[in-house]
């Protein structure tokens, strides 16, 4: 049995339904996989994460967790998940330790039943036990959100944008953490803005506007981004980049880090640049090959 | 490069009781720069920038932006740059050019002036037809786009960005550090806060906060060099994790 099924889900808004925020989507999640939900904002993916969850109804489609449909059953799936909303939702005014009292009191459990699964992360903020969340550092927080997300036991997580403006470092901490779950058998659904999440996952959904790019695992996106890639640079970067895009053979080309990634629109665009490197050569200018990554294959997508 | 400082700091320092939030930091900046204000969560970078855009008095140190003292002169620094952040940018129950006319008047631009402002800007961001749709029903990516050209709106020297490009698609993203690029070219001096570690490399100088302090402050590709990095993204990473304090 898979985790979550999603089949043909449509959600809009607006009195006319004007705003489509989920123009039929499908896709599967099989049980202990670490499944990533890759996309911009106003992309769908709080609004696929609040289905799921029972917390908003779709239009049409039909969507399961843990075999149970999200709008019948919804009580049965509401004892089995946790959830980690976007906007930080625990109670403000109680203390660290109280928060996580509260939420194992209201799924019928007790700190210590589970406090194995939470340990390790836990662990991190229990000296603040006394601290009022509200108190707390946004990476302080997380942890204690997070902890109330899996008080539970939950057999499904779902993490709606976890690390959103999150520095580098905590965010690397924050997906070691997933890893150790992922280990105790719980499948995660994650949400990220972040492209360069998506190679911690086990699979991605790529989601723009409404409608999923592609999904497969990163290595399978990454492999199925099929025309020649190159990255260049030189001394006037600007100009450069203009001078590309003017080109014919150039697909595309954009900034990336400190290079310029060139899209070729076949492969024998790849001499041609090496004219325009020569061209250039005053202002050292440098070509070579490069493997895409996940944000160049959005790009790509979106551009379709 | 020209010389002109538009920004200097010298021993910068803010204390709240007893905990020191920003730690003596120097730094000078030049017109037309793109410099790139990194730092984990919680390494001073806010309260640096409040200090800066004329909104918090420093404990001690010296500090100058567009010229003015910010111990005494803060409320022509206010008028001498421009601020946007992702959480604050726009008037979401204004239209597009309402957003503007406010913006403008605020600055107690003419109004001849934010006529064709606001026109020249419409154009350059093709959002013509949009003029008179609420800023709430603009896609994100676009509302990024015009706040950034509102927050230079009056025509500043110096704009302030903290984390201008959160959560928006890679495309949009690099529309927008495009409008960076034209407006440094202009001689805008731009100091921008990001998470996003590709964005570094696109700043003429990156400095690194930690703990309070600032760790370093190079180019990026000397900076690479110095901290032996494949990427900013790895420069950052060995700095970030020297920090013992904790956020507060």
């Amino acid at each position: 049995m898979d985790a979550v099924g999603v089949n043909s889900i449509i959600k809009t808004y607006g009195k006319k339904k004007e705003i489509t925020a989920l123009s039929d989507i499908s896709f599967t999640v099989p049980q202990g996989e670490l499944f990533g939900i890759i996309g911009p904002d106003g992309a769908g993916k709080t609004s696929l994460f609040r289905i799921l969850t029972t917390l908003l109804l779709a239009d049409s489609g039909k969507a399961t967790v843990e075999g149970f449909d999200v709008v019948k059953d919804y009580k049965a799936i509401r004892k089995r998940i946790g959830y980690m909303p976007g906007r930080f939702s625990l109670y403000q005014d109680l203390s660290v330790e109280e928060n996580l009292n509260f939420f194992a009191t209201i799924f019928n459990t007790s700190i210590e039943e589970n406090y194995d699964l939470i340990k390790d992360i836990y662990m991190q903020i229990e000296s603040f036990k006394n601290r009022k969340a509200g108190k707390l550092s946004g990476g302080m927080k997380q942890k204690l959100a997070l902890s109330c997300a899996l008080i539970h036991r939950p057999s499904v997580l779902f993490l709606d944008e976890p690390t959103t403006g999150v520095d580098a470092v905590s965010r690397k901490e924050f997906w070691e953490m997933l890893k150790g779950l992922k280990t105790q058998g719980i499948t995660i659904l994650v949400s990220t803005p972040y492209m360069d999440e998506a190679s911690l996952c086990d699979r991605v959904a790529l989601i723009q506007n409404g409608k999923i790019l592609s999904i497969n695992t990163p290595q399978g996106i990454v492999n199925s981004f099929s025309k020649p890639l190159w990255a260049v640079k030189s001394s006037r970067m600007l100009t450069l980049l203009n001078e590309l895009l003017q080109k014919d053979f150039v697909e595309n080309a954009y900034p990336f880090g400190e290079y310029h990634h060139v899209v070729m629109k076949d492969r024998s665009g790849e001499e041609l640049l090496q004219q325009v490197v020569q061209d250039h050569k005053g202002e050292n200018a440098i070509a070579e090959k490069v493997l895409p990554d996940i944000e160049d294959c959005f790009i790509a997508l979106m551009k379709n | 490069m020209s010389n002109d400082k538009v920004i200097t700091a010298k021993n910068l320092t803010k204390k709240f009781g007893d905990f020191t939030a920003v730690d003596h930091i120097s730094f000078d900046i030049h017109k037309g720069e793109i410099f790139g204000f990194l730092g984990a969560n919680g390494a001073g970078k806010t309260t640096a920038m409040r200090m800066l855009c004329g909104l918090s008095l420093p404990t001690s140190g010296e500090a100058t932006v567009a010229g003015y003292d910010v111990y005494e002169e803060n409320e022509k620094i206010k008028k001498s740059i421009g601020y946007m952040s992702q959480k604050f940018s726009l008037y979401e129950d204004l239209t597009v050019k309402e957003n503007m006319q406010f913006y403008g008047g605020i600055y107690h631009m003419t109004d001849k002036f934010i006529k064709e402002k606001t026109l020249t800007i419409l154009q350059q961001l093709h959002l013509e037809k949009e003029a008179n749709v609420l800023v709430r029903s603009l896609p994100l990516g676009w509302k990024q786009k015009l706040a950034f050209s509102v927050a230079i709106f009056h025509e500043p020297g110096i704009v302030f960005l903290d984390e201008p490009t959160g959560g928006v698609d890679p495309v949009t993203r690099r529309e927008f550090w495009n409008m960076i690029y034209e407006a440094a070219d202009r001689g805008t001096t731009v100091f921008v806060t990001t998470h996003y570690m590709d964005e570094a490399e696109y700043c003429n100088r990156v400095s690194i906060m930690v703990d309070g302090k600032i760790e370093a402050l190079d180019s990026p590709t000397q900076l690479k060099k110095t901290y032996e990095a494949r990427s900013m993204d790895e420069v950052f990473l060995k700095l970030a994790r020297k920090a013992t304090r904790i956020e507060m």
